[in-house]
């Protein structure tokens, strides 16, 4: 599963972002801030894994943190529309609970299927298509992974057009499929 | 609690043996590679206990997560080998 | 705080347990990716709390950090699992094997 970024991916060969916000005309062709944000990403996560606040280590994180958020800054964001994108991760994070909870209860209903004595009767794998409603990549890219997060069922395959193929372990968990969780991501991406 | 750490590696050691026979006696590659892919799970949680038991946690975490990793890299790429080898591209979806 | 810690971690182990038996008992490997790739992370999920949890009882800046390093591997692990399993499943199709189904083979859906 790849998430190509439609917009962002002109590359030009310019001064490293991330220096500063008002830095001369370089922000009007490239927007500046998806790089400032990669590189805060990277710095939070530099901070928790080096876990020494000395100021040796502090410039080797920003020297490392430049680097990465100047190779890779257009991936990490797949919109350029900045101003919803708090909203979108302030539902995002109300989003998870909700999948922890699924996650939860779809783990117990496949433990049953795994020590049950007729396993093989019960079991009814079979392949299912449905059509997504979903547009940007970045939706798609988050349900599918819910739906192969949930247990029962697997993600097989994404076509261009939106249409998802899905591998279902029996009737109940294929019957629930399209339905809450496609309501909840693109309730979560504003579609 | 060492003893609980100490007791739940030893299950989990037990239950790696159990991924460990699809592992090797797997009908197909795929099968081999789930168990594969399995034991790399369990073993991430592996080092974490055994940096709880030694009292060394700080130091074992940041081997779990590259093990983690190294997990996950080896099996994209054996997937992504497998499926080249086969040749069997077919763009129209799931068959 | 021990009482939940233990807890959490025999569940999680169960979880494990529940995974390694699914792979063993399920018929073909795409049923067989759904205890693999699922219940494991979902055990790896539960016992990975539990440790954070016992790791962060003295609340000291060094204690605190590895409980976070902890969460950042379940982080890890959920953006990944599903990425893995997507790919084996997608070799496997590729491949070109059948997804095994009860009795006679009913067609496509």
């Amino acid at each position: 599963m790849t998430v190509s970024t439609p917009t962002g991916n002109l590359r030009t060969p310019q001064a490293p972002p991330g220096q500063a916000p008002g830095s001369g005309g370089h922000a009007k062709r490239r927007p500046l801030a998806p790089y400032l944000l990669t590189f805060c990403v990277s710095f939070a996560t530099w901070l928790v894994l080096s876990g020494k606040f000395d100021t040796f280590h502090l410039s080797l994180g920003v020297v490392a943190c430049l680097i990465v958020a100047y190779c890779s800054g257009d991936m990490l964001l797949a919109t350029t529309d900045l101003r919803s994108l708090p909203g979108q991760w302030y539902r995002f994070a109300i989003y998870i609970p909700w999948l922890l909870y699924q996650i939860f209860v779809a783990n117990i209903h496949v433990m049953r299927l795994v020590f049950h004595p007729r396993m093989l009767q019960l079991i009814d794998p079979q392949i299912i298509r449905f059509q997504t409603r979903l547009r940007s990549e970045m939706a798609r890219f988050v349900l599918a992974n819910s739906i192969t997060l949930t247990p029962g069922t697997i993600t097989v395959y994404v076509s261009v057009i939106g249409t998802f193929t899905v591998h279902a372990i029996d009737e109940e968990c294929a019957r629930a499929l399209p339905g809450e969780m496609e309501a909840k991501v693109a309730a979560i991406f504003g579609e | 609690m060492e003893q609980v750490f100490l007791y739940s590696a030893v299950f989990l050691c037990a239950v790696m043996v159990l991924s460990l026979y699809r592992a090797i006696l797997g009908p197909t590659v795929l099968d081999r590679l789930i168990g594969v892919n399995a034991i790399g799970s369990k073993t991430t949680t592996l080092l974490v206990l055994i940096g709880l038991i030694y009292n060394r946690v700080d130091m074992f975490v940041d081997i779990a997560l590259a093990y983690a990793t190294l997990n996950f890299i080896a099996v994209l790429a054996a997937s992504r080998y497998f499926q080249k080898k086969k040749g069997l591209y077919d763009e129209t979806g799931g068959r | 705080m021990n009482i939940l810690a233990t807890v959490l971690l025999i569940c999680g182990l169960f979880f494990f347990f529940g995974g390694a038996v699914g792979i063993l008992r399920f018929p073909d490997f795409y049923s067989r990716l759904h205890p693999a790739g699922k219940l494991d992370t979902m055990g790896q999920l539960s016992s990975m709390i539990a440790m954070a949890l016992y790791a962060a009882q003295d609340l000291s800046l060094n204690a605190i950090l590895t409980a976070l390093k902890i969460m950042l591997i379940v982080a890890f692990v959920f953006i990944t699992s599903p990425t893995a399993t997507h790919a084996i499943v997608d070799a496997g199709v590729r491949a070109g094997l059948l997804p095994w189904s009860r009795g006679i083979r009913r067609g496509e859906e």
